[in-house]
């Protein structure tokens, strides 16, 4: 949580007007009742109403500049919290948009997703509770035991004794009640856990006749909550009574102690008046600061995730002086003694890889799951850096390049076709912003996507959802080839790209492409031989290394791996 | 386990807003309150006792508490009265401690027996709350176990979720503290007037005054920051879709160097959060200090007209003390009343959605006569089907299918060609418009779905596993399986090896999404799990499109052992299935258009003819 702190720095200003704000808005509640203590005390003792008047009048001049100053306060604190709020969220957004997927790999999407967005609420929430009350809480806290103090000193012994009792009384039912309030929550996740797999496997759990099993789990888990439910409440049910309970005796504590300082003419009625509100006060600031104290953990817990990210620093920066590729060399393609680790593992995913990718040829890699294809392809556009070796684009080492430079150079087409919220003609263009009508067009009609296109409501304009769910699988991959084809990269990077297709799609669209991209370097990484079978060179990956290189038919000479691929897939007849 | 997202947005749960405190929540209104109050009451019933029991404790807690201020302030003025004695000089006075020690006693009784009601009553509504809940939560599982299928397509899961677990969760926070609340902030309210009003009209009518002052101000501000509170949900939910949209597809704004653009997005729209979010805060904010300036108000007033009537000995001065005690309680009671009421609004609508899912029609029971299968072969009609899932628009009109026993059954067609509707009906999923589906001559309507559903096995793409144990997950084929019996089922599906690479085999436990092993390995455990099943009939899908050739050959292996001597329906992908099945069913556009053997469909030079050779072009022209 203090490290977060920095971020208050852009608003000391605001931050400092609030302190003071509330540090005057607390000190007149404070006041108030010493004055009523005066009307009691001068005015009706001596019973002069024109005094009693004049105080009244007093008293509601100060409750207003309170109310002002807590309306200045509020004002003040909700610009400092909430652009606190922004500011963090900004910086880690943008940080974020840094990393590499290395980074991404460690700390995970999803946990990503939620470090920034509900963390940072959860932290900007709670800046709000601190700017509210735990600065006002402790000011009251003392300003009280000061006015208090200052009416009558030895009276404030009762209160060094309701004070630490009422502290304790809430110590002890929030440390057994959290841990409680934390059980109960797994508890639930573990319901909503069951709950879910009920939904989403309901076929199968009624295909095995299984509904019972599920049944019972689920009234398990709901008992095992219930339970919980009914430990917790019963003991928070002691929280108030209690602090009530504690907060009355002192009251009376105070009242027959007070008599007594009467009596011996040491105090006034007035002042007896206002010593049992300023107790009352002191003993709600600290209600109220208990309240902050469960917060925080929260908080700081949520903190500490942001924190994280903010200190993990993208490891792939570019070269101090970039270069530029080789005009002559364009679109040529080399591995050379390529090693890749990732960090942390004690294998190396790729190693030793060398080969070289000429424009006008198509390059295919096959292998099985681990083999370190996706790997492989990911290196290309630099996400991540090779451990051993280089890879050169254009006769230049990939690391010097400046890396938007590279990637304009690559068309990527994902093995899981990402989309984003947008229309159709929006998604295209994510591959070339300035492209034309005519040029998205062209590459939805070579992606063999036009007519679908076409027939959607809207055409071009139809909105794409979130994660493009309102498309077939197909689609998105035709889209994502479109949005590749409209850059007119000098290297496409198709990663198993046609996987989602039926083979009269995938027979077309091959045919197209094979028109469209005559002068660049095409990579490919299929699971279907069918789709390599004419590559110019196929590169048959195993366990991270190259088992071998070579044709077609080569291959099916020389490479046992690659024959037993092959009769994984085709029939005898096929092959040959 | 095909859910991802854990937290993902769903329903209501941030009714309270994930910023700033949850004033003026925008209720949701139920369509109707009386009757769904009635039956979330009626729910209340069985602890009849205990409710009387809270009921009457709530109100002598919230009696005790209320006499005790004007107690008190007799205390006071008798101090008071002892003091001015002493001042004026009258002989022989002092102050009457017997007196004041007295009611200090009758105080401390009071407040315990008041703090004693108020724990009891909690304590009790805290059985009687969570008793409800269970209960309402048991109805939704018996009733989701009775639900047809077609009603899990239709509802979104995370609808579903969030009616079982925070609908009835919202309902068990009311219970716990809104109710029993209600009924202390009333018996307070009308205590503390009742009270107010025995010392004296005039300074109640004073304080009375103050009340609609802060109603409206707190109404006036509530309404303002409504705007400001939904533009900030609605920001808060753009940014947050863009973050996820972002992340998730961080490797292609990174290849198409979108950052620039992204960047520009989010400030755009953070912004814009920004500018909704401070205002709603300071409006919300606001609502406290001018809440208590009210207050204020009123306890000025009370010092200084209760001041004067004390020097005209209209009233005491401990009633002064006992009134100042009152207006600040009062407030408090006031403003949760006000609160609870928009609580027990959103509740009625959650109680609502829940009696929604109670009210939802139920699979057709089980028919009486049932009939059985002595020892069943797997020989399957499709008689004159006519099924559709809207009445109104049948996809098969008369669909007719004959499958001998042990026969294997490749169904193909175009992605959305109805192939899983098929499947719908097999297993009775779904109920037939029209015609008959029997297996070896029984009608399936006329068989318990249970004994019906026991006879097929299922293998899909979508491979369902649970968080729990290898084990346990294979197990879950049949009941009571030995551990011999899942080993071998697991060998025979080519599971066995792989399972025992894991650091702790077969009782390594799968995690929420299953993304410990890999997609080909929970195929393979899905193959496992139908082996020690032992079905008459199969039901297999061979997309693998994830999985890498060679476990693929483990997955077609184990599938042909699997489908031997049992009849088979197999949504195939792969030439060689097809051309080897005695039957193929042609689908398209959710009926079966075509069907007979590979020769006889080639002959017929149809759609399928047109799919083969669509294939064989690609031969010989590929990339």
């Amino acid at each position: 949580m203090m490290k977060l702190i920095r971020f208050l720095k852009a608003y000391r200003l605001p931050t400092a007007i609030v302190l003071a704000l509330v540090f005057i808005q607390t000190l007149s509640e404070l006041y108030l009742p010493t004055l009523m203590a005066d009307i009691v005390d001068t005015g009706i003792v001596t019973g002069d109403v024109n005094y009693i008047w004049k105080m009244g009048g007093l008293m509601l001049l100060i409750a207003a500049g309170g109310m002002l100053c807590a309306i200045g306060a509020s004002y003040w604190s909700s610009k400092v919290a909430v652009g606190f709020g922004k500011d963090l969220r900004a910086n880690v957004f943008q940080h974020v948009e840094n990393f590499s997927l290395q980074e991404f790999d460690k700390v995970g999407t999803s946990s990503l997703i939620t470090r920034t967005t509900n963390d940072i609420n959860q932290v900007q929430q709670v800046l709000v509770m601190i700017l509210r009350i735990m600065v006002m809480a402790p000011i009251m806290c003392i300003g009280g035991i000061i006015m208090a103090v200052s009416k009558d000193g030895p009276l404030t012994m009762v209160l060094a004794v309701g004070l630490p009792v009422l502290a304790l009384v809430i110590f002890f039912i929030a440390r057994k009640g959290i841990p409680l309030f934390k059980a109960m929550q797994v508890k639930l996740d573990k319901l909503n856990l069951v709950v879910r797999e009920g939904l989403t496997g309901i076929r199968v759990v009624r295909a095995f006749n299984r509904v019972e099993h599920e049944q019972k789990r689920f009234e398990e888990a709901s008992r095992d909550l219930t339970d919980t439910g009914i430990k917790v409440n019963r003991i928070m049910a002691l929280l108030m009574p209690v602090m009530m309970l504690v907060m009355n005796l002192t009251t009376i504590a105070i009242i027959a102690f007070g008599s007594l300082r009467i009596e011996s003419g040491s105090m006034q009625v007035g002042d007896l008046m206002a010593f049992i509100q300023y107790a009352m006060q002191i003993m709600f600031s600290l209600v109220m600061l208990s309240l902050v104290f469960v917060l925080i953990p929260r908080a700081s817990a949520s903190a500490a995730r942001i924190n994280e990210v903010l200190d993990m620093k993208p490891e792939l920066k570019d070269a101090e002086q970039p270069k530029s590729v080789d005009t002559g060399k364009k679109g040529y393609l080399e591995f050379d003694q390529v090693t890749f680790r990732y960090p942390g593992a004690e294998e190396a995913a790729l190693s030793d890889i060398s080969f070289q990718a000429r424009p006008g040829e198509v390059t295919a890699i096959i292998g099985g799951t681990g083999s370190g294809k996706s790997t492989l392809m990911n290196l290309i556009p630099r996400f991540y850096d090779v451990s051993e070796g280089a890879i050169r684009l254009g006769g230049v080492d990939v690391r010097e390049l400046e890396q938007g430079d590279l990637r304009h150079k690559i068309g990527l087409v994902p093995q899981k076709a990402v989309l984003f919220s947008g229309t159709v003609a929006e998604n295209i263009r994510h591959g070339k912003d300035e492209a034309t009508d005519e040029e998205v067009r062209h590459a939805a009609v070579v992606a063999q996507a036009s007519d679908f296109i076409e027939s959607m409501g809207e055409g071009y304009e139809t909105m794409v959802s979130q994660g493009g769910t309102n498309l077939s699988g197909g689609q998105k991959q035709r889209l994502s080839i479109a949005r590749a084809l409209v850059r007119r990269p000098d290297v496409y990077l198709f990663d198993d790209s046609f996987s989602a297709l039926d083979f009269k799609t995938d027979a077309m669209l091959r045919a197209a492409l094979k028109q469209e991209t005559k002068e660049a370097t095409l990579i490919i990484i299929a699971q279907r031989v069918s789709t390599v079978m004419d590559a110019d060179q196929i590169i048959v990956l195993n366990d991270g290394k190259i088992a071998s290189i070579g044709t077609h038919k080569e291959l099916l000479k020389s490479s046992e791996v690659y024959q037993e691929i092959v009769a994984s897939q085709l029939t005898e007849e096929e092959i040959a | 386990m095909s859910q991802q997202k854990e937290r993902s947005p769903h329903g209501h749960q941030g009714s309270k807003g994930p910023m700033g405190p949850g004033m003026a929540v925008a209720g949701e209104k139920a369509k109707d309150f009386k009757g769904t109050l009635r039956r979330l009451l009626g729910y209340l019933k069985p602890s009849r006792t205990s409710l009387i029991i809270v009921f009457f404790m709530a109100i002598l807690g919230t009696l005790f508490s209320i006499v005790s201020p004007k107690i008190m302030g007799k205390a006071t003025t008798k101090l008071f009265e002892g003091l001015m004695n002493m001042m004026n000089g009258v002989p022989g006075a002092g102050i009457d401690f017997g007196y004041i020690w007295n009611i200090l006693m009758i105080l401390v009784v009071l407040y315990v027996f008041s703090a004693l009601f108020m724990y009891v009553q909690q304590y009790v509504m805290a059985g009687i709350a969570q008793r409800v809940v269970y209960d309402l939560r048991e109805q939704i599982n018996r009733k989701l176990a009775r639900l047809p299928l077609s009603y899990y397509d239709r509802q979104p899961h995370g609808e579903m979720l969030s009616r079982v677990t925070n609908d009835v969760d919202n309902i068990s926070t009311t219970l716990q503290q809104s109710l029993s609340q209600l009924i202390t902030s009333v018996i307070t309210i009308i205590g503390i007037i009742i009270m107010m009003l025995t010392i004296s009209p005039l300074l109640t009518l004073i304080t009375l005054v103050t009340l609609p002052l802060s109603i409206i101000a707190t109404k006036n501000i509530a309404g303002r920051s409504q705007k400001h509170f939904k533009n900030q949900q609605d920001s808060l939910g753009e940014l947050n879709a863009h973050v996820e949209e972002m992340y998730t597809g961080h490797q292609i704004v990174k290849a198409f160097g979108r950052e620039e653009k992204s960047l520009q997005k989010f400030d755009e729209v953070n912004d814009r959060l920004y500018d909704a979010g401070w205002r709603a805060q300071f409006m919300s904010g606001m609502i406290m200090p001018l809440m208590s300036f009210v207050s204020n108000i009123g306890y000025v007033l009370v010092c200084v007209v209760g001041g004067v009537l004390v020097t005209n000995r209209t009233i005491q001065i401990g009633d002064i003390q006992a009134f100042i005690q009152y207006t600040r309680q009062f407030s408090q009671p006031l403003a949760q009343a006000a609160n609870i009421a928009n609580l027990i609004q959103s509740t009625i609508a959650s109680a609502e959605r829940v009696f929604e899912v109670l009210d939802e029609e139920e699979e057709r029971p089980d028919s009486d006569k049932v009939k059985q299968l002595a020892s069943p072969r797997g020989a399957i009609v499709f008689d004159h089907v006519q099924f559709g899932y809207k009445p109104d628009a049948l996809l098969m009109t008369d669909m007719n299918v004959q499958v001998q026993p042990g026969q294997t059954v490749a169904i193909v067609g175009p992605t959305g060609a109805g192939k899983t509707t098929l499947i719908n009906l097999l297993m009775r999923f779904y109920e037939l418009n029209g015609g008959q589906i029997t297996i070896d001559g029984v009608p399936i309507h006329e068989m318990k779905r249970a004994e019906l559903r026991s006879l097929f096995g299922m293998v899909l793409q979508d491979t369902w596993l649970f968080n729990g144990t290898i084990r346990d997950n294979i197990a879950y084929g049949r009941v009571g399986a030995s551990e011999d019996e899942i080993i071998r089922a697991a060998k025979a599906a080519h599971a066995d090896h792989f399972i025992r690479t894991l650091p702790e085999g077969y009782d390594t436990v799968l995690n929420e999404e299953a993304s410990n092993i890999s997609q080909g390995q929970k195929q393979l455990l899905t193959i496992a799990r139908a082996i020690l099943a032992d079905p008459k009939i199969l039901i297999l899908d061979e997309a693998t499109s994830s999985v890498d050739t060679r476990t693929e050959v483990h997955i077609q292996k184990a599938m042909s052992t699997l489908m031997n001597g049992r009849t088979s329906f197999v949504i195939a992908h792969r030439l060689s299935t097809i051309r080897d099945a005695d039957l193929i069913l042609v689908m398209n556009k959710g009926s079966v258009i075509e069907q007979g053997t590979h020769e006889q469909l080639l002959e017929r030079d149809g759609f399928y003819a047109g799919l083969y050779n669509s294939q064989f072009a690609d031969e010989g022209q590929a990339v």
